[in-house]
């Protein structure tokens, strides 16, 4: 009896075994696959005679004489100047992280040393402005950017991926600041620090793995966005993923389109890197609303 | 905390919320009852040897003055809701009273553009949102099942397709999709159609669009319910165990139960986030097949003449739909609250 069941055991665990390795494929080959078809030629990469071309990269060899070809990244990175759109994401992303997270740990603090009513109502009311695409709101600022000449620039684009980013950290915030015990700043208080100085000698010291957590989540929003960058902001002061589009746009001239490839490889690399290094972070961060309840 | 301590705290993100999320808010309310002005037509009188003949032309310094003036354009009320490009109610009207059944009904009001939009919309929250529910918490049960040295990577694998880019995650399996790549390809071999171009017909975009959902937000439910898993108290599991309870007798009585509030609030925040679907149509160029409500506004807004009125009548359209979709989950907290 022991050794039917144990055969049904080990025929279920294979069959779960099998999955996994499905889904391993489905979720990690379509970047592996991109990854190595950005160093072929269009022809290659977008065979009409054979699929496995991409593989092979015969025509790569025909045209550029050797297997691999960097003439994708060099194409869109010097001659189209991807680099400025890099710096430009470079700028944007560290500015937005740094203010959200002063913004948010000040506010994330306050929200979670309150009592009264008004901190829960607060909190909804976040939740509710978390909820709205972001795009609505990009229809709002268009206008009135152009009456007082705010449109196109860096700074806005930030101040408002600022803006669109407060509701999260302040829920991801309050939610880690609930687990530091109060007796800590209160215990300060007592010994006749203020407010601020308890925040700052007390609370300051213990917060950096949620403020680090949150961090990563205004990073990956501020990387990732496209509603806000694409529409804020002008062509000279273009981010990384809104010049992709722009790429996508003149497709029709040959060669353009490994221009894309290329620059979606570059704009993945350093998302597989910060995967890599905090991994622990971003699944912490992910469950930390969750399983809490 | 004191009221005032608590105020100083909360100013700078509470100043960057109300000016850039509540002040939009009243601005898109404001610019949905405005259209642009009009151009001011003048008559000019053009007196000849045959004779005097008007004719009408544009005043192009008056306009210029009225549009400066009044930068917001004329106040129109609610026509902008009820045109063909929004509610589109006569059209709504002379469809229901044409109509020779409910089918031919709602076959005619899918082809105004708002409830086309609204529709794909609604159709790819209700079945992306349980499906990657559901595939995520098969692969946590999976993945639970490894051993301890292999779960690390497959973590760390299974993270990409959620934290990529959207609008990147959608052009690289858009890529692989194309007729001529490697996806493409095997599909057609599989249907046995080389001329098969998953692009040209509206059902097969709509399903890969959701695909790409499914795939970029099944990792979110896996990392939660694997999170959760490990949470289930192991004597229960045990006395289960005793009792005599298939694997399957396990997972359904004692892990699906205390995994059901992780369902609600991962259901609550993929119903958020699949609700402003839009990367994906942009990425997969398939406007022409689907529209959300997102791409919607984002198409008004990028065209060679900005629609400002009519994004904001869409956007002030979609705040009301995310605010019925959360009303149920909103009045729970408060309720919640209200008991505490």
């Amino acid at each position: 009896m022991a050794v039917v069941q144990n055969k049904k055991y080990s025929f279920a665990l294979m069959l779960t075994w099998a999955f996994l390795v499905v889904w391993l494929l489905v979720a990690a080959f379509p970047f592996l696959w991109t990854l190595w078809g950005s160093f072929k030629v269009e022809g290659d990469f977008f065979s009409k005679a054979d699929w496995a071309r991409a593989l092979t990269g015969e025509l790569t060899q025909v045209e550029t004489g050797g297997v691999f070809t960097g003439a994708g990244y060099e194409g869109a990175w010097i001659k189209e100047e991807f680099w400025k759109a890099a710096l430009n994401t470079l700028i944007m992303s560290v500015c937005v992280v740094t203010v959200s997270l002063t913004l948010g740990t000040l506010g994330g603090y306050a929200l979670s040393r309150s009592t009264y009513r008004y901190a829960f109502w607060l909190l909804l009311i976040a939740l509710i402005f978390r909820a709205m695409p972001p795009i609505t709101l990009v229809s709002g600022y268009l206008l009135p950017f152009y009456e007082w000449n705010l449109w196109g620039h860096l700074p806005t684009a930030i101040i408002v991926l600022v803006a669109i980013n407060q509701p999260f950290t302040l829920w991801m915030l309050t939610s880690f600041f609930k687990n530091i015990p109060k007796d800590l700043d209160e215990s300060a208080m007592v010994d006749g620090c203020t407010p601020f100085q308890a925040f700052r000698h007390v609370i300051i010291p213990v917060m950096w793995p949620g403020v680090i957590t949150t961090g990563l989540f205004s990073f990956l929003l501020a990387y990732n966005d496209f509603a806000v960058t694409a529409m804020l902001l002008s062509k000279e002061n273009q981010t990384m993923v809104p010049k992709i589009a722009s790429f996508l746009g003149t497709t029709q001239t040959k060669g353009n389109v490994m221009f894309a490839v290329s620059s979606v490889v570059s704009v993945t690399a350093p998302l597989f890197v910060l995967v890599l290094f905090f991994q622990r972070q971003i699944v912490s961060g992910l469950t930390a609303g969750a399983v809490k309840g | 905390m004191k009221h005032k301590t608590f105020f100083w705290f909360m100013i700078p993100s509470l100043l960057a919320m109300l000016l850039f999320i509540a002040m939009p808010i009243v601005s898109v309310l404001i610019q949905s009852v405005y259209a642009p002005h009009e151009q001011v037509i003048v008559e000019v009188e053009n007196c000849g040897p045959f004779g005097c003949e008007t004719s009408t032309a544009v005043d192009q310094d008056a306009t210029r003055e009225l549009r400066e003036a009044e930068p917001l354009g004329r106040f129109v009320g609610n026509d902008i809701y009820t045109d063909r490009n929004h509610l589109a109610t006569s059209q709504v009207g002379a469809a229901w009273s044409s109509s020779t059944g409910i089918g031919d009904f709602i076959s005619k009001l899918l082809n105004l553009p708002f409830y086309g939009a609204l529709l794909f919309t609604l159709t790819y929250t209700a079945v992306v949102t349980p499906m990657a529910l559901l595939f995520g918490f098969v692969i946590a049960l999976a993945v639970n099942t490894l051993p301890k040295l292999l779960k690390g990577p497959m973590i760390f694998f299974s993270l990409l397709p959620m934290i990529v880019t959207p609008l990147i995650g959608a052009l690289i399996l858009f890529w692989m999709i194309d007729a001529r790549g490697v996806l493409g390809s095997f599909i057609q071999w599989i249907a046995n159609d080389p001329d098969l171009s998953l692009k040209a017909s509206t059902p097969l975009t709509w399903a890969m669009l959701m695909v790409y959902g499914i795939w970029s937000s099944a990792p979110f439910a896996f990392v939660v319910y694997y999170a959760g898993l490990q949470t289930v108290p192991d004597d229960t599991l045990e006395s289960a165990m005793i009792d005599g309870a298939t694997p399957f007798e396990r997972i359904r009585y004692v892990v699906l139960p205390h995994l059901l509030p992780l369902t609600t609030f991962m259901a609550l925040i993929k119903i958020m986030d699949n609700f402003r679907v839009f990367e994906p149509i942009v990425s997969f160029n398939a406007a022409a097949h689907a529209q959300s409500l997102s791409y919607f506004i984002f198409n008004d807004l990028g065209g060679e003449t900005q629609l400002l009125s009519s994004s904001a009548a869409t956007s002030v359209l979609t705040i009301i739909g995310v605010s019925i979709l959360l009303s149920p989950v909103l009045v729970r907290t408060w309720r919640d609250y209200g008991k505490s």
